[in-house]
């Protein structure tokens, strides 16, 4: 047995000290064919039956504890190769990534997307309709006739006269696309209309091209009472703020009765406006649909009523962003659409929420 | 429409607040546009008493002023010329604000001597643009008194925004009946008791007017005074006009204004000595010319309503008298007019003639038809009081049209309309308050509707005046009735169509702008024109002059602009209108898109890569593939427009139909815009993507999977240089449409070895078994096919 003792330190005592190359030499040495445990091995048919069986299994024994040691420092040694190598691989992490695409979308695009997603769970759906209008669907219809003084503060721009004397004009409001889907569809009518619209005014607080979104509800039922709730509840989402102050007043369009114009909470303390507070700040006009609009566009206002309302994208991008100058809407400056713009996901919905 | 609150308590009697009142203009539908508190503004100014003035030590210009302010005496530097002792001024102590010069006082050192608080002008207390010297107060003023009263500005004076339906309101008489309704307190009586004339009228009033525009003056009032004196109002007078903004002139010609801005009823006097003859209501005759009180002289024209006398046309009528009859401190004879004109006309004649007046912003809106009487009197008595004189009978010429008008009301309506209920007796109250008599039936409510109000029309205008004195406030907020819980999409197909194209054209690395939709003639002439139909008659600018036959030149020159700003590469698009006429369907919606200078910048894992035509056709094929436009289907032709660069662009077209046009800009225009580098463009025409199939519900076909390996199988074909790549790829697509699942380009390569005109295109074609594994000579069997197909479609040999 002494030597079998013997042998088993000597191996174990190579085997941690072997690189790669001596370990496999280890190995053959060792549990090879001609190794030197194999050589016990055969030595076992000269002992007697009792002898034989006891150092069979001691040899066994010895023949598994070299070879896992031999696979333990084989294992170690593969790892610790690898770790060499990689030690070699490596890079300056912090050096720049490659360039990825960097899109923006536009803030009015954006505010758009918020509005409809209000007002879809509103049940309202989307209608557009042309930028260029005749004077019926963009005044007439709404109640606004040729004299009517609405007609200068509109400050309309004209196309050039056609062969039989029209005059097309730039929409001054989305309104004509209330008159179109009227004409074209029964109540119950559920609509709001984004887009784009036009006056010839051009200074710090107006554009010639800007932004509205216009909404309309005809059935036998709505009355102001929903127009208050519908606009009240747009507002807090459109702010999310749920203590918004919402405050209606009467006003004047040709094309509502009753008429009324709608302020929000807001403070100018320290000289910058901002969104929530006592004090109030005109947002939007709407009211009752006159009963005249809704014959001139064919429905009977006999039987339905509802209500109207348009508010100017921008204004209300300006109050939720942070936005100062509404002209810079249109200057495509890179620096101020990457700053002012959203990140190409940001789809907003109610699920996941109407602001990034 | 301004006012002050002591002008509006001679017609309200009223215990509120102006606070109250100003909150209650609003809620009424009387929206305040700014309230001018001149007594707070002034609270912490005081009468100061300079007991001593001496020169300054150090400056020739400055004294040296010692002031009693009551609680102290300061001493005060003070450059005005009128600084002496004994008068009394108005003193500013320290840390009073100025508000003229918009500055906090504080004790400072003016050419070495301490100064403390300040002796006023009248600029710095805005009270007019007088800087030449201290205001001087009466002798009587009490030392350390408030200055408000004594500077006669005691006043509020609030501004409210005038809807264009409320010419009542164009009078203080008017808004003071709307806030009686609302529970402000009571509207005073106006006196219009007849004033006994004393004699005939010498100047007679004529309408010469043709059937056609007889409505141009339905009826005119004159009223002669002789024996008046003019000359400055009484201060009660002036300081009421002057708190509002108008510049007082002489007694008479106050009170026209007193009784303009009070009663909504403009005047007009003329100095009867200057008047030939009788005056008359004619239409203008071609060149009249009137030199008018303003001090114009203006040229009327046919369709104008002008009042004249034997000498001519000596006022625009309803818009602004003439000079030569107008009233001065020595007119001793006047005659006054009191007319109704035309609401439309006189607003068309002033419009023209590019004058705003205090009459014509009161005619164009509609004045009471009976206050061309009860006017008569109610200016008389104002005249006789002030001016002294005698007063004639009324001069009259034409009749009161007939303004009586009823209007029924069914009470359900205000329920119905309003979602409010009111106690069954408040509407008839409320709409009695407003001055509309009328009964109640219990069901239907019959309004006579008072003749200062030509707005009402309808039944619905009767609910929204019940509502708006009732108070917006008071109707409950509900939610919209929803027919469904979970509601339908807001968008439809299209619009979704261009919500996806948006987003995916900014993560494909575009920034989204939005640009006018007209631009310069310039501009568009580069661009394709437009037709002239699409001219905007009334453009505000030169630059801004037609509607846009393409969205690309205002994307170039945002392009340009911020390459000058220094940015370096840019990379925008724009989801919006293009037109090719003034129809409907002259307007197409556009994704247009355009990127200059690199794709891929500068960077330490390579070099730039400047754009190229294959950026913008991934940008179309990005957009088309978000827009669910079939992609297989699309073919491409070179004849892009011309605004691309001839040999490095193209049209994509489904069947029939353009769908894009993609390509590098062409080098005039990109040195027009000054773009620097390459500028590569796209168009796409989202309007023309089909719809999807109707039909179709939103499962898709069953996938099928092989069991068995795809082969990938690599070509190299030598083709003419001019041969497109695509008809080699289609060709080897098309050799065995069920096996062959892809074909990928992967080298092009032109050289020497290859021959001048040649090119070598080399492919990876993927072969996908469904049956089984494919055998070495099915798959000989295939190539064969691939070369044979491509050979006769393009000419192209395999490369050995």
């Amino acid at each position: 047995m002494d030597n079998h003792d013997q042998l088993r330190s000597d191996l174990l005592s190579r085997i941690a000290d072997a690189d790669l190359g001596r370990l496999e030499e280890l190995r053959v040495e060792a549990l090879g064919r001609k190794g030197a445990i194999s050589e016990m091995m055969r030595g076992l048919g000269a002992l007697p039956g009792d002898q034989r069986k006891d150092a069979g299994q001691a040899l066994n024994a010895l023949k598994t504890e070299i070879a896992s040691a031999i696979d333990a420092r084989h294992a170690m040694l593969s790892s610790a190769g690898l770790e060499a190598r990689l030690a070699t691989e490596t890079i300056d992490i912090t050096l720049p990534s490659r360039p990825h695409a960097d899109g923006r979308i536009h803030p009015i695009s954006q505010t758009i997307d918020e509005m409809v997603a209000i007002f879809c769970e509103m049940g309202f759906r989307v209608a557009e309709g042309p930028h260029i209008e005749d004077d019926f669907h963009n005044f007439t219809a709404l109640n606004i006739p040729p004299e009517h003084p609405a007609r200068q503060d509109h400050d309309t721009f004209y196309l050039t006269e056609t062969e039989d004397g029209a005059r097309p004009v730039l929409r001054t409001h989305t309104s004509p696309v209330q008159v179109r889907t009227m004409q074209t569809s029964e109540p119950p009518i559920r609509i709001v209309v984004p887009g784009r619209t036009f006056r010839a005014d051009h200074d710090a607080t107006h554009s010639p091209m800007f932004h509205q979104i216009e909404g309309l509800v005809v059935d036998e039922n709505t009355h102001m009472g929903h127009l208050k709730g519908c606009l009240t509840e747009f507002w807090r989402a459109f702010f999310g703020m749920d203590d918004l102050p919402v405050r209606f007043r009467p006003s004047f369009f040709p094309f509502t009765e009753p008429s009324a114009e709608v302020d929000i909470g807001c403070s100018r303390e320290g000289g910058g406006l901002k969104i929530g507070g006592s004090d109030w700040l005109e947002i939007l006009g709407c009211g009752m649909i006159h009963p005249r609009v809704l014959e001139n566009c064919g429905i009977d206002s006999s039987r339905y009523q509802g209500f109207a309302f348009g508010l100017g994208i921008e204004r209300a991008a300006m109050l939720k962003y942070g936005i100062p100058d509404l002209r810079t809407f249109y200057e495509s400056d890179l620096r101020w659409l990457k700053h002012y713009g959203f990140p190409a996901l940001a789809q907003p919905t109610i699920a996941g929420g109407l602001t990034p | 429409m301004k006012f002050t609150f002591s002008w509006l308590k001679e017609h309200l009697d009223t215990d509120r607040s102006v606070d109250e009142i100003a909150e209650k203009l609003s809620l009424i539908g009387l929206e305040v546009d700014g309230i001018e508190d001149k007594a707070k503004l002034l609270a912490p100014f005081v009468v100061g008493h300079v007991t001593a003035a001496r020169q300054h030590p150090n400056a020739d210009r400055l004294k040296l002023c010692t002031v009693d302010m009551g609680s102290g005496t300061f001493e005060v530097v003070c450059g005005a010329p009128n600084a002496r002792a004994g008068i009394k001024g108005v003193y500013a102590p320290e840390g009073s604000w100025i508000p003229g010069s918009d500055m906090t006082l504080k004790k400072s050192r003016i050419r070495g001597i301490e100064s403390r608080g300040m002796l006023c002008s009248e600029r710095e207390l805005l009270l007019s643009e007088e800087h030449d010297g201290i205001i001087e107060l009466p002798d009587d003023a009490v030392i350390g008194a408030g200055v408000a009263e004594l500077l006669g500005v005691s006043d509020a004076v609030i501004e409210i925004g005038l809807t264009p339906n409320r010419p009542d309101c164009a009078g203080v008489r008017g808004i003071a009946r709307d806030l009686a309704a609302a529970g402000m307190g009571a509207l005073k009586p106006l006196d219009d008791s007849p004033v006994p004339g004393l004699f005939e009228s010498p100047v007679k009033w004529r309408i010469d007017l043709p059937v056609e525009t007889a409505d141009a003056c339905p009826l005119v009032v004159g009223r002669y005074f002789r024996g008046v004196t003019n000359g400055p109002s009484p201060k009660w007078l002036q300081d009421q006009l002057t708190a509002i903004g108008l510049r007082p002139i002489s007694a008479l010609v106050d009170i026209t204004n007193y009784c303009t801005f009070g009663l909504a009823r403009p005047l007009h006097v003329f100095d009867a000595d200057k008047v030939a003859g009788d005056l008359v209501m004619r239409m203008a005759r071609p060149g009249e010319k009137i030199l008018a009180l303003d001090g114009e002289t203006y040229e009327l024209e046919p369709d104008m309503l002008a009042i004249a006398d034997a000498n001519g046309v000596q006022s625009i009528a309803g818009v602004m008298g003439g000079e030569s009859t107008g009233c001065g401190d020595d007119t001793k004879n006047m005659f006054l007019e009191i007319a109704l004109f035309d609401p439309i006309r006189t607003a068309a004649t002033g419009r023209r003639l590019d004058v705003m007046s205090d009459a014509r912003y009161r005619f164009e809106r509609g004045v009471d038809p009976t206050s061309a009487m009860w006017g008569a009197e109610v200016a008389a008595r104002l005249i006789l009081d002030i001016c002294g004189g005698e007063a004639s009978e009324i001069a009259v010429a034409g009749a009161e049209p007939d303004w009586a008008r009823r209007q029924p009301l069914r009470k359900s309506r205000i329920t119905a309309l309003g979602g409010v209920h009111l106690p069954p007796g408040l509407p008839a109250k409320i709409l009695a308050d407003l001055g509309f008599d009328n009964e109640d039936d219990g069901e239907i409510i019959h309004a006579s509707i008072p003749p200062w109000r030509p707005d009402i029309d309808g039944e619905a205008d009767l609910v929204e005046e019940i509502l708006r004195i009732h108070g917006y406030d008071n109707i409950p907020a509900v939610p919209m009735d929803r027919d469904m819980v979970v509601p339908h999409p807001a968008l439809d197909v299209a619009q979704r169509r261009v919500s996806r194209v948006r987003r995916a054209l900014a993560a494909n690395g575009l920034i989204e702008a939005v640009t006018y939709s007209f631009m310069s003639d310039a501009d568009a002439n580069l661009f394709g024109g437009v037709p002239e139909s699409l001219r905007i008659g009334n453009p505000i600018s030169a630059d801004l002059n037609v509607m846009r036959p393409s969205v690309l030149p205002n994307l170039a020159a945002a392009a340009g602009r911020n390459g000058a700003r220094g940015a370096g590469d840019v990379a925008l698009f724009e989801i919006g209108p293009q037109y090719s006429d003034a129809t409907p369907d002259g307007q197409s919606q556009m994704a247009a898109g355009l990127r200059v200078g690199n794709s891929i910048p500068r960077h330490w894992t390579g070099p730039a890569r400047p754009v190229d035509a294959f950026d913008a056709k991934s940008d179309v094929l990005v957009a088309l593939e978000s827009a669910g436009a079939p992609g297989e289907n699309l073919r491409i032709t070179r004849d892009a427009p011309g605004w691309y660069h001839p040999g490095r662009s193209g049209v994509m077209w489904l069947g029939k139909t353009e769908i894009a046009r993609f390509g590098e800009l062409h080098p005039d225009i990109a040195a027009h815009y000054d773009l620097r580098g390459t500028a590569v463009a796209f168009e796409v025409f989202l309007d023309v993507v089909p719809p999807p199939r109707a039909g179709r519900g939103p499962a898709r076909p069953l996938l099928k999977t092989s069991p068995f390996q795809p082969v990938e199988r690599d070509f190299a074909f030598v083709v003419d240089t001019d041969v497109a790549s695509d008809a080699v790829m289609r060709a080897a697509r098309g050799a065995d449409k069920t096996l062959i699942t892809g074909v990928q380009l992967f080298d092009i390569f032109e050289g020497a070895s290859l021959g001048d005109g040649k090119k070598s295109l080399a492919i990876a074609v993927t072969l996908q078994p469904t049956e089984a594994t494919l055998t070495d000579a099915e798959i000989d069997a295939i190539s064969d096919k691939i070369t044979a197909a491509v050979t006769k479609a393009t000419g192209g040999v395999l490369r050995g």
